[in-house]
């Protein structure tokens, strides 16, 4: 089960850098008075293997830690490293590029492009990363069979529902070979039903060895991941850790 | 209660003595709620009492077999077809806690939240754990049994999160209104829910 693969990380994977390492991170948007603090000094690591929840109201800086944490924004402050490169430094080119192959990204606007059908846009992202067309057009068709899509894949964004456009923006986000996955309440569309199914594609993408965030306001979503955050005002204020935990024997923080 | 009408509708199924009733009660609820065999045996008592079950001679090896009488079964077709009784809701000590909490100066309710979300979070992540796939839990009546007694528990705990937030969110906005008018902090009464849960759990 899945435990195991926290528990008994074997000695090689430990001396892999994590796919994720925010060290002391911190984002301020805009200037002087209009200036919005939005993460003020935010650690957290990901394993391979290991899937994190963000849970948080409204405006605590969930999307902007997942931002960074993909090399879409640069923090104000501190250091992001994905798969041990530090992005900090780096132009948005070249964040870019460090994104493409290793990063997938779901997010919460979905931004999916509207001239494209649901199977180039899932396929754009390989595509990108140097993959041949035809190549990336079966397994982006893969993808969208994963996510329950085989009838849409020749349809086009607005011809498809909120839901489906949704699990379009989820395959293209979990297609390939990712070290990280980056999903901003990628759920927020769909019914429980398929919302659970999306939570076990992930977590067997993570028991595969991937490394995972999900953003999500709803907890029977993130109690999928083996460890939950939760941010208030750009901090986290309380993490319940991973399964077996030495926490856990002495309780809440 | 609930346990009681629960053994009497198994035993609608077949006659059993008290041992495997309790082993099918688990079987059927994924030991989700666990009972022991002394509460299955005095249970048994009480519906023979009340002329809802029988009771066999014992077998050679000492067994005693139970069946239900028709106005056991009777009984047990009304328990299954009747809404639950919200007459005397269960004592809820988490809402019981916070209320308090939330009128002494003993802890601060906010830390109280934060903990009990930290933890109802991994128990609600445990749980989750176990759920079966789709395909186990169609299996057979049992397995599907199990699987709709842990998502009852992750309902639950995911209530009692999404409430948790509520109540900080709540005590936050009253916190700030407080600030922005000091007027109003003249002491409130605590209000009578609070003084009668107190009486009732004394
Ligand atoms: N591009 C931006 N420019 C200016 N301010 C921003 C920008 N993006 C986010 N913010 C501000 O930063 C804060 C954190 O925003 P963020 O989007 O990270 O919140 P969130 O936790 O994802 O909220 P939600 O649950 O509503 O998606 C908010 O106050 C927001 O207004
Ligand atoms: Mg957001």
């Amino acid at each position: 089960m899945s435990t195991q693969a926290i528990t008994e990380r074997s000695p090689s994977v430990i001396a892999t850098p994590p796919p994720l390492e925010l060290l002391d991170v911190s984002k301020v948007y805009g200037e002087a008075q209009l200036a919005v603090q939005a993460l003020r000094g935010v650690t957290l690591t990901v394993h391979e293997g290991e899937f994190v929840a963000v849970m948080g109201p409204s405006g605590s800086g969930k999307s902007t830690l997942l931002q960074l944490a993909g090399g879409v924004e640069s923090p104000s402050a501190g250091c992001v490293s994905i798969c041990g490169r530090a992005l900090v430094g780096q132009s948005s080119a070249a964040r870019a590029q460090a994104r493409l192959g290793a990063v997938g990204y779901v997010f919460q606007a979905l931004n999916l492009v509207s001239s494209l059908t649901a199977k180039e846009n899932v396929a754009l992202p390989l595509e990108l990363a140097g993959e041949k067309t035809k190549r990336a057009y079966r397994l982006a068709t893969e993808a969208l069979i994963e996510v329950g899509l085989e009838s849409s894949v020749d349809k086009f964004p607005e011809e498809m529902s909120g839901g489906q456009q949704q699990r379009v923006a989820i395959a293209r986000g979990l297609i390939g070979d990712r070290k990280l996955i980056l999903a901003d309440e990628p759920t927020g569309a769909l019914d429980s039903v398929s919302g659970e199914a999306v939570l076990r594609l992930l977590r067997a993408k993570v028991d595969a060895g991937a490394a995972a965030i999900l953003v999500t306001h709803d907890a029977r979503h993130a109690a999928w991941a083996d460890r939950t955050v939760f941010l208030r005002d750009g901090l986290i204020i309380d993490d319940t850790g991973g399964p077996g935990d030495p926490r856990d024997l002495l309780g809440p923080l | 209660m609930s346990v009681r009408m629960a053994l009497l509708a198994i035993l609608c199924d077949s006659p059993q003595h008290g041992y495997e009733l309790r082993g099918e009660f688990e079987a059927r609820t994924g030991s989700v709620w666990p009972l022991n065999v002394g509460q299955v045996y005095s249970t048994l008592q009480r519906l023979e009492r009340d002329g809802l079950v029988t009771a066999a001679a014992p077998t050679s090896d000492g067994h005693v077999i139970h069946d239900v009488t028709n106005a056991g079964r009777a009984a047990a077709t009304a328990w299954f077809t009747d809404p639950i009784d919200r007459t005397s809701p269960p004592r809820d000590e988490l809402a019981m806690k916070l209320s308090l909490a939330a009128a002494t100066d003993l802890v601060d309710v906010r830390d109280v939240i934060a903990r009990q979300r930290v933890s109802s979070m991994r128990a609600l992540r445990d749980v989750t754990r176990l759920k079966p796939s789709d395909d186990e839990s169609f299996a057979d009546a049992e397995a599907m049994g199990w699987s709709l007694a842990l998502e009852s528990m992750v309902f639950q705990t995911e209530a009692e999160i999404r409430w948790l937030d509520h109540v900080e969110s709540r005590l936050l906005t009253q916190a700030s209104r407080r600030r922005e008018s000091p007027a109003r902090r003249a002491a409130k009464p605590v209000p009578e829910r609070v003084v009668n849960l107190v009486e009732e759990n004394r």
